[in-house]
């Protein structure tokens, strides 16, 4: 019965995405960005979605199952004062740039910003290739998932299979209109089910206190940070959330806002949805590492919340709850995937001018191409890797969090330059690497055993470099300054509107 | 000149946030209140925090100056 539930559930997810087609206008932008033209519920709802990942529901739950209630600190309420702080400051400021320009994609608007073909190139193959350790959390839970909640039925390759066929079907037949379609529906069943989730199982145990109770009796530790999480760790974490502002389907989120005010209430209601998710997430973690399972055995900690659910709430009930959690991990599945074959199909294809030994339909298939045999190569990896989601969704956030002072330039500093911004994107990408070596074989890695984690330290030298190597090289061309730092106030200057609306008074 | 003051004000209370996410005092702090270990409870409160000063920023800060009516037309 549970399996069914779980096939049904796929089926309507794929025919919401279909059903969005009929709205098809047959343009690039239509494809990619939804003609610009969602209102505050739905860029909430995707933006909201693209963002919570296997990494929220099962990695969450599994690292709380390990070290207990901090990693709601860690992740969840940072997250909820960083990510809508980037959306005002930063997410705002590229939405108004990518209307008045007709961006399609981020490295289009780098590229134009520090005029360098290079640079975009660069940063192509930097964002593909920190996407990859992303989409991976997607497949492994995907795969879990199914695999616990049918009990071993489905193997673990197979279910990763099926989701994956499911996410890219509709995300290659509805373009950025059934993304956001399937996104809206799946944020609002995966919260439904998961604080249904939350509710059935604590009501099992005699209620939150009594479940709480159970851990403080087990395991006391969980309840506190203790030695588990350093001071420093915490700080360094809040380093983290800063990834929403590089990431590349953060940005096509963003372009698909009607007007700037779209975002207001996007930010209000942004760090409410994060509590409702990982609050539940992070409690069922915790009690699982208390609570008696029927066979004995203690689920892996990725599992953890799989197996609470199959345990504590058989049949119809425990397939909704398991759709629940597919929904949360194929709503950022989708938007990776569409940001993927937009980067390729706008920077690389359109850019370099394939476009004109090819067709426009030659061009998507081409871009679908791409897409798969990243989603292919991720597959291949997924099916060997046996990491905590947690951690490694944490090392995909650290690139992009470290690639942050990029963006913040580009923004708001005129004296950037690319030769700035190449350099701390090299800086990103060696330290990256050199960092990721060391954690190898350390599990609860952080720099010298202080608990600052690398990312602090990738993006203080990132910074570092982007300014000192800006100030030693030559200033931007003014042509691309007023391009992006309009004289006429339109744009990035509030001094420059609040000049242009006193020439209009003195004309009354 | 007072809206300028209020959205320096708002964007204080933004530094202020992010410093009191270091809840030191309650590490090692195990009591359950509401049902809730208190360090979770801690963070859920600062998150309807972060909402409220979100609605403050949208409401008394916002960057009217960014919305644009009439976009160029799109280039390749």
């Amino acid at each position: 019965m549970t399996t069914t539930v779980i096939f049904v559930y796929l089926a309507l997810v794929v025919a919401v995405g279909t059903l969005s087609h009929k709205l098809f206008r047959g343009t690039g932008e239509d494809y990619f960005v939804a003609s610009r033209s969602f209102g505050t519920f739905l860029l909430l709802m995707s933006l909201f979605g693209a963002n919570m990942t296997a990494f929220a529901i099962l990695g969450a739950s599994g690292e709380a199952y390990h070290e207990g209630i901090g990693v709601f600190a860690l992740m969840a309420s940072s997250s909820a004062l960083i990510i809508p702080t980037v959306f005002y400051f930063i997410g705002t400021r590229l939405w108004s740039l990518g209307k008045r320009h007709g961006y399609l994609s981020q490295i289009q608007y780098f590229r134009q910003r520090y005029d360098s073909d290079f640079l975009g190139l660069a940063l192509f193959f930097v964002i593909t290739a920190l996407m990859i350790p992303y989409i991976l959390v997607g497949f492994m839970g995907s795969g879990i998932t199914l695999n616990q909640i049918t009990n071993n039925q489905l193997p673990a390759w197979l279910g990763g299979l099926i989701v994956c066929a499911v996410t890219l079907a509709y995300v290659t037949y509805g373009g950025m209109r059934g993304t956001v379609w399937v996104n809206t529906f799946q944020v609002l069943v995966f919260m439904t089910f998961g604080l249904a989730a939350f509710i059935v199982i604590f009501k099992k145990l005699g209620g939150v206190e009594n479940g709480m109770a159970i851990v403080a009796a087990k395991h006391p530790d969980l309840l506190i940070r203790g030695e588990k999480i350093l001071p420093l760790q915490l700080l360094s974490y809040t380093c983290i959330p800063l990834s929403v502002g590089m990431f590349p389907h953060m940005f096509l989120h963003w372009l698909t806002a009607k007007r700037a005010a779209t975002f207001r209430y996007t930010l209000v209601f942004y760090p409410l949805c994060i509590a409702i998710v990982w609050v539940p997430s992070v409690l069922l973690g915790v009690l699982g590492s208390s609570v008696d399972f029927p066979d004995g055995k203690m689920p892996a900690a990725n599992a953890v919340l799989i197996k609470m659910i199959s345990v504590y709430a058989p049949g119809v009930l425990a397939g909704f709850l398991g759709a629940g959690v597919l929904s949360a991990i194929m709503n950022s599945m989708d938007s990776q995937a569409l940001a993927i074959g937009n980067m390729f199909t706008q920077d690389i294809v359109r850019h370099y001018g394939f476009h004109d030994k090819m067709n426009e339909k030659q061009q998507v298939w081409f871009g679908r191409l791409f897409v798969v045999s990243v989603i292919v190569l991720t597959y291949a990896l997924s099916l060997i890797v046996d990491r905590s989601i947690f951690k490694i969704s944490v090392w995909a956030f650290t690139g992009f969090a470290a690639l942050f002072p990029v963006v913040v330039a580009a923004v708001f500093w005129k004296r950037s330059t690319k030769y700035g911004a190449l350099a701390s994107i090299l800086s990103v990408v060696v330290l990256w690497i050199y960092f990721f070596v060391q954690a190898a074989d350390a599990p609860n890695y952080s720099v010298g055993g202080s608990g600052i984690m690398p990312v602090a330290v990738i993006l203080a030298v990132s910074a570092a470099a982007m300014i000192i190597v800006s100030l030693m090289t030559k200033p931007p061309a003014q042509e691309v300054l007023d391009k992006f730092f309009a004289s006429d106030g339109y744009v990035l200057s509030e001094k420059g509107l609040r000049e242009s609306e006193k020439v209009v008074h003195s004309r009354m | 000149m007072r809206s300028a003051f209020l959205k320096w004000i708002l964007y204080a209370g933004i530094i202020v946030l992010y410093l009191l996410h270091n809840d030191l005092w309650l590490w090692n702090d195990s009591q359950l209140v509401l049902g809730l270990p208190i360090g979770l409870l801690y963070h859920f409160g600062f998150c309807v925090a972060a909402s409220l000063l979100m609605f403050l920023l949208v409401t008394y800060a916002w960057p009217r100056h960014l919305e644009v009516e009439n976009p160029e037309e799109p280039q390749p």
